[in-house]
């Protein structure tokens, strides 16, 4: 509570820089997916510290229905790794590249 | 504005977890170690979340990221049988290491730049009130964001429900064994 804000957000942008230098950097797909939730983690940790810090409940209400999209998310981007995976026994993304012009 | 002794070793416990966390996603080499240090950063947020009185979502936290998304992961990495390790220092295409390092640099130094200076709140706030009053009165936080997401919000909500039963349909139709696989390329 009597943490500044700044802090939090602070940690938030770090979180935010690990995980696209992750999504930037890894080639597995569950991996990729991984950094992902990590920076979805980092804008809901920026919600919640505006929220708190302007008392005004719409940044929490915004982290719910970020939770749900997280979550419909990872279902059907883990469900096509499975089918991709089924087809090319690999779960690169290099390996992806079929579609190349 | 001065942070209290324990309050200070709260957010410094919890910016712990969530860093070594992160970091540990993005080096381990095994998919699982990847997945179990995700847990670790998810409960740090979640401190962090009742560090600034946000109680419910840090319960939501725990049980549907923690609970069902790590153990997705984990389900689908035991599912494929994928455990071998990636080799993390081959960099298969020139440059990319650097090019990442730089644009996570601008964006991360952007942002505490642009905190650094303050004013980074500006317009009005939103019709749903505030954090812990409802109706006038005092309320606990779960009955706050209730009543915004059951009134303000509730097209929102529905729409939710509409999201989940699409994902797990779509999930299921893309997973699903194809029947004819030996018999050639079915689409």
């Amino acid at each position: 509570m009597t943490i500044p804000a700044s802090w939090f957000l602070t940690l938030a942008a770090l979180l935010f820089g690990i995980g696209a230098f992750g999504l930037l950097t890894r080639r597995s797909a569950l991996i990729m997916f991984m950094c992902v939730e990590l920076m979805l983690n980092a804008v809901n940790l920026t919600f919640v510290t505006f929220s708190n810090s302007l008392h005004d409940v719409a940044g929490q209400a915004s982290v719910f229905f970020v939770m749900v999209v997280a979550a419909a998310e990872v279902t059907v981007g883990l469900a096509i790794v499975v089918a991709v995976f089924r087809r090319r026994q690999s779960n690169t993304v290099d390996d992806l590249s079929e579609l190349k012009g | 504005m001065t942070a209290t002794v324990p309050d200070l070793l709260v957010f410094l416990a919890a910016a712990a977890m969530v860093v070594v966390g992160a970091i540990g996603v993005i080096t381990f080499r095994n998919p699982v170690h990847s997945a179990i240090s995700l847990i670790l950063t998810l409960l740090g947020v979640a401190v962090a979340f009742i560090e600034q009185e946000a109680h419910f979502l840090a319960a939501v936290q725990v049980i549907v990221y923690a609970g069902a998304i790590v153990v997705l992961f984990l389900f689908v990495i035991m599912f494929l049988g994928v455990d071998e390790r990636e080799d993390v220092t081959v960099e298969p295409l020139i440059g990319q290491r650097p090019l990442a390092y730089a644009s996570v640099f601008v964006t991360v130094g952007g942002i505490v730049a642009m905190l650094s200076r303050g004013g980074w709140v500006t317009g009005a706030s939103t019709v749903t009130g505030p954090t812990a009053v409802y109706n006038g009165s005092t309320v606990d936080n779960v009955t706050a964001v209730g009543q915004s997401v059951f009134t303000t919000y509730l097209f929102a909500f529905e729409a939710t429900a509409a999201l989940l039963i699409i994902a797990v349909v779509g999930a299921v139709v893309l997973a699903r064994r194809e029947r004819s696989v030996e018999g050639g390329e079915s689409a």
